[in-house]
């Protein structure tokens, strides 16, 4: 239609339209997938699913797996201990061998988590449409790629067809103007903004993250906060590409090299919201005012900065939120009016796709170095990728952190889901770097507050939920 | 997967905002390869809890979940859908869905419908009242009636036509596949490929 190509497109909707292969009035588009991502938890029934209708993968060409919900993070050179976990593994590399799927097992050196694997790659580049069966596939969306997770059906029908029926959502640009001061990371911003709009503020949108304090981000940073859009309900949320995306990606062993390289940077520059484009709703954050962030209850919406203290339900006026306040207060074992650095963590984990990258690892360490953690609590650090291990080690990060007492571990998904041994045991309580602070997530009965890697490090050091300016 | 055309049945009403994913089923009990048999962990934290509503001998044969709002959200697992699939439910009822969970539930066959939260209090407080209330949810009508009372929901026509005929997504794409692969000649060359391994 004329009417509409006059004005101009988001960066969601220029990705969106590069994509349709059909578009029918009445039905969802069907979009073009250009890289499908997999793991050993959400493939195993869609893989059954093609071998029952005889079907093969289209694009093996286009589709990666790596193993990292299940996998133990110790002794990774025996089998996996695990009966039912090891089933599991076994059945992803049984499927992958069958239908031809380029896999990075446990051990191998391009192993990890599959968000932290698809970027280090080089395979997550600026404009394409990157799905798996994981909802933190948000993450890829740092790039200016529309990155969204699917659940197993969907995986089935990307691994049989190489696209998805798709409604599109409307997009909603997050503003955030000002610079950050030291000490306050993207994870504030992360947890600062779904706080504001909640954990349902971004359903059915898609997100764009925007203004100066975002283009001052490393690409790093930037991928903590696109991973975290699902916990605000977008399922997928973006960031223009820039000089720092180009960078990035530039020299990765699948980026594009010679007049192809120049090609995609023609095109890739061209990917960014147009200045008469409309979202269908804004939301500003001033990255001036921003502290660090703590979340007090279980779910992520439930944040408050680190100075203030745990909130007085009775306080909050919306019935379902006071009531979601409560339940959480209860299960967190909390007493409204408590300050949030009075309280005493018995586990720090730093990793996860939210913060387990080279970065994350370095800040974490800065602030360790030379130091003991507190006598009372355990660190479990976990490398997002054995890449991203390998190269701590090699700036002797790994020193840092068992130097200071805490426990350097092998790369995977580990406590931020606790699918494998690293759980939390009842009742414990766990600052950590992860997405999720839902009831039981990182073990039955287990206590999460989300924080920043900075954070992570000062608490560990301090025993109670601490900044490094606390120290 | 099943044709879903109208579901009568009683319901349990879970006075719960924010059920996510972890929830309804904790991850390890991720660990099946099949899409059976994960009625064991639906809500595992809460089952051994005897005042858990779904343990109450009054709601026992409920097949019709009343929910409370932003059902569904985080993880992307498809295994929530089919553990409430398994444990007997055919219908959730909520004011407020997680995108990727609603999404799951319509390619499983298992009917999300979104009703105004007032709407899901009058409900919860009829089965309060009543656990055996009937509920009858048509996917023809677009309606939700209990008792006297007739509720109409929406629901975009293209999935409803899908769940009502039961048709799978791959065979509808399938009838396309010329389209795509007349896509996938005018892809740019710079676009990456997994293989060969570089």
């Amino acid at each position: 239609m004329k009417g509409q190509d006059v004005m101009g497109k988001t960066l969601a909707e220029k990705i969106w339209a590069e994509h349709v292969v059909s578009s029918t009035a009445g039905e969802p588009d069907l979009l073009y997938i250009d890289l499908h991502l997999i793991h050993e938890v959400t493939s195993p029934q869609a893989f059954d699913g093609l071998r029952l209708a005889n079907r093969k993968v289209r694009r093996p060409d286009l589709t990666i797996a790596t193993e990292d919900h299940n996998v133990p993070t110790l002794n990774i050179d025996k089998p996996i201990s695990d009966p039912v976990s090891k089933l599991q593994v076994d059945t992803l590399r049984k499927n992958c061998a069958e239908f031809g799927v380029r896999i990075h097992s446990l051990g191998d050196v391009e192993q990890g988590i599959v968000h932290v694997v698809g970027p280090q790659l080089g395979i997550t580049q600026p404009g394409m449409t990157i799905v798996c069966g994981d909802s933190h596939t948000s993450t890829h969306g740092a790039f200016g790629a529309l990155a969204f997770g699917i659940g197993t059906s969907e995986v089935e029908h990307v691994l049989a067809t190489q696209t998805l029926p798709l409604i599109r959502p409307k997009t909603m640009a997050i503003n955030v103007e000002g610079t950050l001061k030291p000490g306050v990371t993207s994870k504030d911003i992360i947890l600062a903004v779904i706080a504001k709009i909640g954990t349902g503020g971004g359903q059915g949108y898609i997100l764009e993250y925007r203004g100066s304090a975002i283009r001052a981000l490393s690409m790093e940073a930037r991928m903590t906060i696109c991973n975290m859009s699902i916990e605000a309900g977008a399922r997928a949320g973006l960031i223009a590409p820039d000089q720092t995306t180009f960078n990035y990606v530039q020299g990765k062993p699948h980026a594009p090299s010679g007049a192809d390289w120049d090609a995609a940077i023609a095109y890739w520059k061209t990917l960014v919201t147009d200045e008469d484009a409309k979202f269908d709703k804004e939301i500003y954050l001033n990255a001036d005012e921003l502290a660090p962030f703590v979340t007090w209850g279980t779910n992520p919406g439930q944040g408050l900065p680190l100075s203030a203290s745990v909130p007085n339900p009775a306080d909050i006026a919306n019935p379902e939120d006071r009531g979601a306040a409560e339940r959480a207060l209860e299960y967190m074992d909390l007493k409204p009016g408590t300050p949030l650095k009075s309280i005493k963590v018995d586990t720090v984990f730093l990793g996860s796709c939210t913060n387990g990258r080279i970065e994350d690892l370095r800040s974490a360490a800065e602030v360790i170095k030379g130091k003991k953690i507190a006598n009372s609590l355990r660190l479990l650090v976990v490398p997002g990728s054995a890449r991203v291990r390998l190269q701590a080690e090699s700036e002797g990060l790994d020193k840092v952190f068992l130097d200071a007492g805490a426990e350097w571990r092998s790369a995977g998904c580990s406590m931020c889901l606790g699918m494998n041994p690293d759980q939390l045991k009842p009742g414990e309580r766990a600052a950590s770097t992860s997405n999720r602070n839902f009831e039981g997530r990182q073990g039955k009965g287990g206590r999460t507050h989300l924080v920043s890697p900075l954070v992570a490090a000062a608490t560990a050091l301090k025993g109670t939920l601490s900044s490094p300016a606390d120290l | 997967m099943e044709k879903f055309i109208k579901h009568t049945g009683s319901a349990v009403p879970l006075r719960r905002s924010n059920v996510d994913t972890d929830q309804i089923i904790p991850a390890v009990y991720l660990k099946r390869i099949t899409k059976s048999g994960f009625e064991d962990g639906l809500f595992a934290a809460w089952r051994s809890d005897p005042a858990f509503e779904l343990n109450q001998p009054q709601y026992k044969s409920a097949t019709i979940l009343v929910a409370g709002p932003d059902f569904g959200t985080g993880s992307s697992r498809e295994h929530a859908v089919w553990a409430l699939q398994n444990y007997g439910f055919k219908v959730v009822l909520s004011s407020r869905f997680a995108d990727i969970f609603r999404g799951n539930s319509q390619k499983a066959g298992l009917l999300t419908v979104i009703l105004p939260q007032d709407e899901i209090e009058n409900i919860w407080k009829a089965i309060e009242a009543k656990p055996d209330t009937s509920i009858t949810v048509d996917l023809e009508s677009k309606t939700v009636t209990y008792g006297s009372t007739t509720l109409n929901f929406a629901i975009d026509d293209y999935t409803r036509w899908r769940l009502m005929e039961g048709l799978d997504d791959i065979g509808l794409t399938l009838t396309k596949i010329e389209q795509v692969s007349n896509f996938e000649e005018k892809r740019a060359s710079f676009k990456p490929k997994t293989l060969p391994i570089r």
